[in-house]
């Protein structure tokens, strides 16, 4: 399981915990958030996302 | 060919010209940034400790990686000195001429600052850009202890980020509780209380009145007659938007750069974005309103005209000591704030009457930021 930071505002989206919120279940794979899914907390694309390295 | 040139690099600058190329690749694109043209995200300055981010880590490309991006043109370390509107020309520092179809201002915004009696005021240290926070973490010792000026939302991050990586922090301000123009008191408080237990010192509804270099720093001499010694002073009172170059070429400006719904000044070829902009009254200095007003400016500047629409857009206030997420009612709203108390945190629903107009979550409460977002209005529809 990944973590994903969002370059431009820093939240971060953890593949254990998904985001139950926006309908995305704990455990699913960062690739699989459809690609017009935009960060919740300042609206970018998920291309502004980078993997956080451990 | 439509030549758009963009004064200022920061998020919002960088932002608009990746949303045009995306739109168009024939623009001609020219960026012109007084810095070295590096992408940055301001807002991630406030927690690099936490992140364990040296300055030079921060950059997402330099200049060169945005040229090629971009496929743009841009000019660094210059800085326009003036625009003329007559000739749809810029003025840069060297003399040159850069002449546009469309122009846009994303100049930002720039720290309040104040002179405080003393012999020290030159040594205050900002934070507002990338070099800024390089040199303040080039003066960061290990366990220094830092004395902030301003207890708001800058004021209380950077609070946290230093204190969680071991430094002594002291916040001082004239506010009663932190973040006083974004929480209600009672919310505040648990806010001072969660920085408290990580040991942020308060001196609050107290100012400055004197700053004098001491033997091993700085004596800061408050309203009350005590002192507070401090390795390093940060000042974070708070932001002005820049619009110096707007005013000197005779924009309506306010306490923004005057911009209509479609970002644009009371010049029709000259527009305004981000935090130096005033959009319909607004100043919001936050990264999702630049980015609404990017989306909606790229459009506009290919000829498709789109008004920026504010959904409403809680902040996220970064201080892990305990999650904030505040979404202020509009200045003008009338209703009331209404409490509730968790074991770890506090919701407070700012309503009138069943209508929820704006919220602050701390702790446990801010599960509920994406259900209560839903229920509020809209910031500019």
């Amino acid at each position: 399981m990944n973590k994903w930071e969002c370059m431009i505002c820093g939240f971060i989206y953890d593949e254990a915990e998904g985001l139950p919120d926006e309908g995305i279940a704990p455990g699913t794979k960062w690739e699989d958030i459809p690609d017009d899914w935009q960060c919740p907390e300042c609206g970018v694309s998920k291309a502004d996302f980078e993997m956080v390295k451990q | 060919m439509n030549h758009i040139v963009i004064i200022g690099t920061g998020l919002a600058g960088y932002n608009l010209a990746r949303e045009l190329r995306k739109k168009s690749e024939d623009i001609k694109l020219t960026l012109i940034t007084h810095d070295d043209g590096a992408f940055y995200s301001k807002p991630m300055l406030s927690n690099g400790l936490a992140k364990q981010k040296q300055p030079a880590d921060l950059p997402m490309g330099d200049a060169d990686k945005m040229r090629a991006d971009l496929n743009a043109t841009i000019l660094t370390h210059t800085t326009v000195s003036a625009i003329d509107r007559e000739a749809r020309s810029v003025t840069l520092d060297s003399g040159d001429t850069v002449s546009y179809d469309k122009l846009v201002i994303a100049t930002g915004a720039n720290p309040i600052r104040f002179p405080i009696d003393g012999n020290a005021n030159d040594d205050v240290l900002v934070v507002n850009n990338l070099d800024d926070y390089a040199k303040f973490r080039a003066v960061l010792q290990e366990n220094s202890h830092v004395a902030i000026i301003g207890p708001g939302l800058i004021g209380c991050e950077f609070a946290n980020d230093l204190a969680q990586a071991g430094h002594a922090v002291t916040v001082i301000g004239p506010d009663i509780a932190p973040m006083s123009t974004l929480l209600p008191t009672e919310v505040g408080r648990v806010l001072e209380n969660a920085l408290s237990e990580l040991g942020v010192k308060w001196c609050l509804e107290l100012t400055t009145s004197s700053i004098n270099k001491s033997q091993n720093g700085y004596e800061l001499l408050l309203s009350d007659g005590q002192t507070v010694e401090a390795d390093l002073v940060l000042s974070a009172i708070g932001l002005r938007s820049d619009t110096s170059l707007a005013e000197a070429a005779g924009l309506e400006c306010q306490r923004g750069i005057v911009v209509d719904r479609y970002l644009q000044t009371s010049d029709d070829a000259i527009y305004a974005l981000g935090d130096c902009a005033e959009v319909d009254g607004l100043v919001l200095p936050f990264v999702m309103p630049l980015m609404n007003g990017a989306r909606a400016l790229a459009a506009t500047l290919c000829d498709e005209a789109t008004k920026v629409n504010y959904p409403a857009m809680p902040v996220l206030v970064k201080t892990p000591a305990i999650a904030t997420i505040v979404s202020p009612p509009a200045r003008d709203a009338e209703g009331k704030w209404e409490f509730t108390k968790l074991d770890n945190g506090i919701k407070a629903l700012f309503k009138d009457g069943e209508q929820l107009l704006g919220f602050a979550l701390l702790g446990d409460a801010v599960s509920e930021k994406m259900a209560l977002t839903k229920e509020l209005p809209p910031v500019l529809n």
